[in-house]
């Protein structure tokens, strides 16, 4: 029965496989699940309560800032919210919350039985729950939270107390589990597609999975290392990073950020996939150029392999380094461009409706775009020279970070949430939601342009007095986003988790297209137990 | 090129006047009394700060540059986007089309993105080169980072030889502590010993730092550079005005990141000799002859300076310290007979560089802190370090 806590007509589904098969009972079905629908059911509930951990710390940091001066917290405090809003952001709500969709979707997508390794997807999931506790406990440990940023830069890692072992720990098995997550992903597409369903028919949201599942092991394993070699600095006397035994800051900058740019893309990938099904479907109109959007998908996690050091223009690189990161970052742009126009021809002499899920997707486009373009600015050294560490990058990446993958997660939920919970979300709530988190969002980090291009650096715990109203509308807009996405879960999730509301049918939108609605509503616990007979596009289950 | 150029800055001085009309409207009480600081931000400035120097004129025309063409692919895009979302809707009867593919347009919409950002990045080229060049400069000074201060050396050129620390005004870090700050315009920015400068002098400013990676920025000139323990880098600027100059640093750099602003006055040429002359002859008058015997008062005022300057960050003026810093007040490291053991700390630092290593102070400054420190608050030792101790001690 899915996501689906409690409901009453729930047994009706599929009775010749619910005897022998039928979903455990109890605590017992979810600390021993190996179904992939629990699985991505406690993937999204777990990266929605880092979601509410991580926007209180952002809440407390916009409270802080509110007005010029100290009035709640000390600076050594501002750095530990900044440090962990950032880190339970990226690892504890918007990955895993991508690593969710993929275990709901991904099977029933491709028309398989179910992950391929159900127990190693099962210990992915739960080693999310110790490392999640290990990061927010840190608060509690001597000295507070990590507070060097979520960037971990030596040689201020090395000033922190015992919690930055813990953070360190954390990010260490958050990485394994990803990794693990990813093998699952990348052999449950590459070999076990129902038959007909090639590579180039699956629905796009596999495709940039897969892609994102290889990025995923290529740069985990060297997150693991730039964070290994800065504890063996911390504890065992290595000097990798610490120029007081001749090692080198900028040397972790590099290993960071070969990691954290393709992560930057790993936290969108996936969410250019949810947009790529959703435009279609309210279009009433094939995705435009499908072959084309999966090469300039892979295009782009090729091109973010060598972009990292446009992080580092203002560490001082020769001149020929400068020019070689600018042009590559440039680049990006035309594959990201792409896309942006693939998009726009699908909606093009569509017949479109705008429910929610839409309104998330062209919302996504509109603001996604905008941090796109922020993006190319920030890639032209010289620019970046003024803005870099200002609040401007602050704008720019909660635009393609909020206002990119969230608002993908949101327009993922409400698109094939009915299909999970067996239950119609309320629509003019998720119109509600929609405005809300738009113009809130906006009200938020527009400002910080302006903040940025005046010089405001970020990670500050108080400044110039002249910055003060933008950051005091920042502060109020903050406010009000933060309380939309608690109205999004009581009111709209935990509603159609609940059963109240319209049930859903098995193909709630009519433009919709794929194997997920040809499956009752909600999606039966076990499905495509034996390979389905596809039709010749792969789309329609053959009776 | 240049009528394009000088049209764009054009552009920009109507969007900073709007700025000016935008901010004036929006002043809350916050920043009621907060006028703009000439040199550093303005009151809710929309745009880059003022240039000084070619290379920040350079930033500002690329910055105008990339807006106006990235606004120009926004309205396109979207107004296609939009009219089709007002026009193909089903509610207007539209019905779907059936087309989904067309290489030919595929690869327009590749090639032609791709000349543009090629054509972006050319004028930026030049730029960079400009700014990496920092050979032939008039005045080298080398600025140093430390938690949390910036401590600067002249290196090279007129004024070789001086060096002296700058330090944010102790009254503002009080008063960012209230959580009610007075509004002033240089609130945070107030330094006690400005960075000075020639105007029109090609000014190569080394960076490095002693504990942590800080940045080194000053908007107005259009500089950042990094400052990285254990190495150097460089930059440069020619302020091509008077006047004074703010920034902060922008790599965070613990607890006091907020708090460590750079000032940067720039002379004329004369002003800047009459300035060096005089430092020169402070410099003199204020070294500390080592051998010098001194009485506990007068070590006592002296180190209260001393702590003030550079511990009272950490350890509080209280001497209570907070947190992971260890309290001074009552602590057997201070109270401890042996002298011997304080000044080694304070020398050589201690916990992995929580506490830094204060080398860099003169034996007179480190003999009167330590001092200071066993005979105020409770501590009550009567035990007077001379800084011959300290020299002792640094061997």
């Amino acid at each position: 029965m899915s996501a689906v806590i409690d409901h009453p007509g729930g047994h009706a589904v599929d009775h010749s496989h619910d005897h022998e098969h039928g979903a455990p009972h109890g605590w017992r079905r979810w600390l021993y699940a190996t179904n992939h629908k629990d699985i991505g059911t406690m993937y999204l509930l777990f990266s929605f309560t880092m979601l509410m951990v991580g926007g209180v710390l952002a809440l407390l940091i916009r409270a802080e800032l509110f007005q010029p001066g100290l009035q709640f917290v000390n600076p050594q405090m501002f750095n530990q919210f900044t440090t962990m809003h950032g880190l339970i952001m990226v690892f504890g709500a918007i990955m895993p919350a991508f690593v969710g969709f993929a275990n709901w979707m991904i099977p029933l997508q491709i028309g398989a039985g179910d992950m391929a390794f159900a127990r190693m997807n099962n210990f992915s999931f739960w080693l999310l729950i110790p490392a999640a506790i290990m990061l927010v406990g840190s608060f509690f440990m001597p000295g507070g939270a990590p507070a060097a940023g979520w960037t971990l830069y030596a040689p201020l890692t090395l000033q922190m107390g015992p919690s930055m072992d813990a953070g360190i720990f954390a990010m260490h098995i958050m990485g394994a589990s990803s990794i693990m997550g990813s093998i699952n992903i990348i052999v449950t597409i590459l070999n076990m597609r129902a038959p007909r369903m090639t590579l180039m028919k699956m629905p796009l949201f596999c495709w940039t999975w897969l892609i994102t599942a290889y990025l995923l092991i290529a740069v985990m394993p060297v997150l693991a290392g730039a964070i290994t070699m800065t504890l063996t600095d911390r504890h065992f006397g290595t000097h990798f990073f610490n120029p007081a035994g001749g090692g080198d800051p900028v040397m972790y900058q590099h290993i960071f950020w070969f990691f954290g740019h393709p992560e930057v893309y790993i936290m969108i990938l996936p969410a250019f996939g949810i947009v790529s099904a959703i435009i279609p479907a309210f279009a009433r109109k094939r995705l435009f150029g499908y072959t084309s959007m999966v090469y300039a998908t892979a295009s782009i996690a090729i091109l973010s392999f060598i972009v990292w050091a446009h992080h580092m223009f203002t560490t001082g690189m020769p001149v020929t380094g400068q020019l070689f990161f600018m042009y590559a970052t440039m680049l990006i742009a035309v594959p990201t461009g792409v896309k942006i126009f693939n998009w726009t021809a699908t909606m093009w002499r569509g017949s479109m409706t705008f429910e929610t899920p839409m309104l998330f997707a062209v919302g996504f486009l509109f603001v996604f775009s905008m941090g796109g373009f922020t993006g190319l600015i920030l890639a032209m050294a010289p620019i970046d020279i003024q803005l870099q560490d200002t609040y401007y990058v602050v704008a720019h990446f909660h635009y393609v970070l909020v206002a990119g993958s969230l608002f993908a997660l949101f327009a993922g939920v409400y698109y094939w949430g009915p299909k999970w919970t067996g239950t119609m979300y309320d629509e003019t709530r998720g119109k509600i939601h929609f405005w809300w988190s738009l113009i809130s969002f906006n009200v938020t980090f527009f400002p910080m342009h302006f903040l940025g291009l005046a010089g405001m650096p970020r990670r500050y715990a108080d400044y110039p007095m002249q910055f003060a109203d933008f950051n005091m509308l920042a502060s109020v807009g903050a406010f009000f986003f933060g309380f939309a996405q608690v109205y999004f879960f009581l009111f709209i999730v935990v509603p159609m988790m609940r059963g109240q509301g319209v049930a859903a049918p098995k193909q709630p939108w009519e433009g919709a297209e794929g194997l997920e609605w040809e499956l009752p509503s909600p999606a039966p616990f076990h499905t495509f137990e034996t390979p389905p007979k596809l039709n010749a596009s792969a789309t329609k289950i053959l009776a | 090129m240049m009528t394009m150029k000088a049209r764009l800055q054009n552009v920009g001085q109507r969007v900073g006047q709007l700025s000016l009309i935008v901010g004036a409207t929006l002043a809350s009480h916050a920043a009621l009394a907060v006028g703009n600081l000439p040199g550093g931000p303005a009151v809710n400035q929309l745009d880059l700060h003022p240039p000084v120097t070619q290379i920040a004129a350079d930033q500002r025309w690329l910055h105008y540059f990339m807006l106006v063409i990235c606004t120009v692919i926004f309205i396109g895009v979207f107004g296609v986007m939009f009219y089709s979302i007002f026009q193909h809707r089903k509610s207007k009867g539209a019905k779907p089309a059936n087309f989904h593919e067309s290489t030919t347009v595929e690869i327009i919409w590749t090639i032609v993105p791709f000349i543009i950002v090629i054509l972006m990045a050319l004028p930026a080229t030049k730029t960079v080169v400009a700014m990496k060049d920092t050979s032939a400069a008039d005045v080298t000074i080398k600025a140093t980072g430390v938690q949390w201060k910036w401590g600067y050396d002249y290196l090279n050129g007129e004024g070789e030889g001086i060096g002296f620390v700058s330090t944010l005004d102790v009254s503002q870090r009080e008063a960012s502590d209230t959580g009610k700050p007075q509004p002033v315009d240089d609130y945070l920015l107030k330094v006690d010993n400005p960075l000075v400068v020639p105007v029109d002098k090609k000014i190569r400013i080394i960076t490095t730092a002693s504990d942590v990676i800080h940045a080194f920025m000053v908007p107005s000139f259009g500089i950042k550079q990094d400052a990285i323990p254990g190495f150097v880098r460089d930059t440069w600027f020619r302020a091509e005005k008077t006047g004074d100059y703010y920034g902060q640093c922008a790599e965070l750099c613990g607890k006091e990141h907020a708090y460590m602003p750079i000032h940067v006055k720039v002379l004329s040429q004369a002003d800047y000799t009459q300035w060096v002359n005089g430092k020169k002859k402070e410099m003199a008058a204020l070294a500390d002859d080592p051998a010098k015997v001194w009485a506990l008062p007068d070590l006592m005022a002296r180190g209260e300076k001393v702590y003030a300057a550079n511990c009272a960050a950490c350890h509080q003026a209280n001497g209570k310290g907070g947190g992971p810093i260890k309290p001074l007040d009552g602590s057997p490291v201070v109270l401890d007979a042996d002298k011997g053991k304080q000044v080694h700390v304070v020398l050589n630092g201690q916990n992995n560089g929580a506490m830094p290593a204060w080398k860099q102070l003169s034996d007179t400054e480190i003999a009167a802190v330590v001092t200071f420190t066993k005979n105020n608050w409770s501590n009550k030792t009567g035990q007077v370090v001379q800084p011959s101790e300290v020299v002792a001690a640094r061997k």
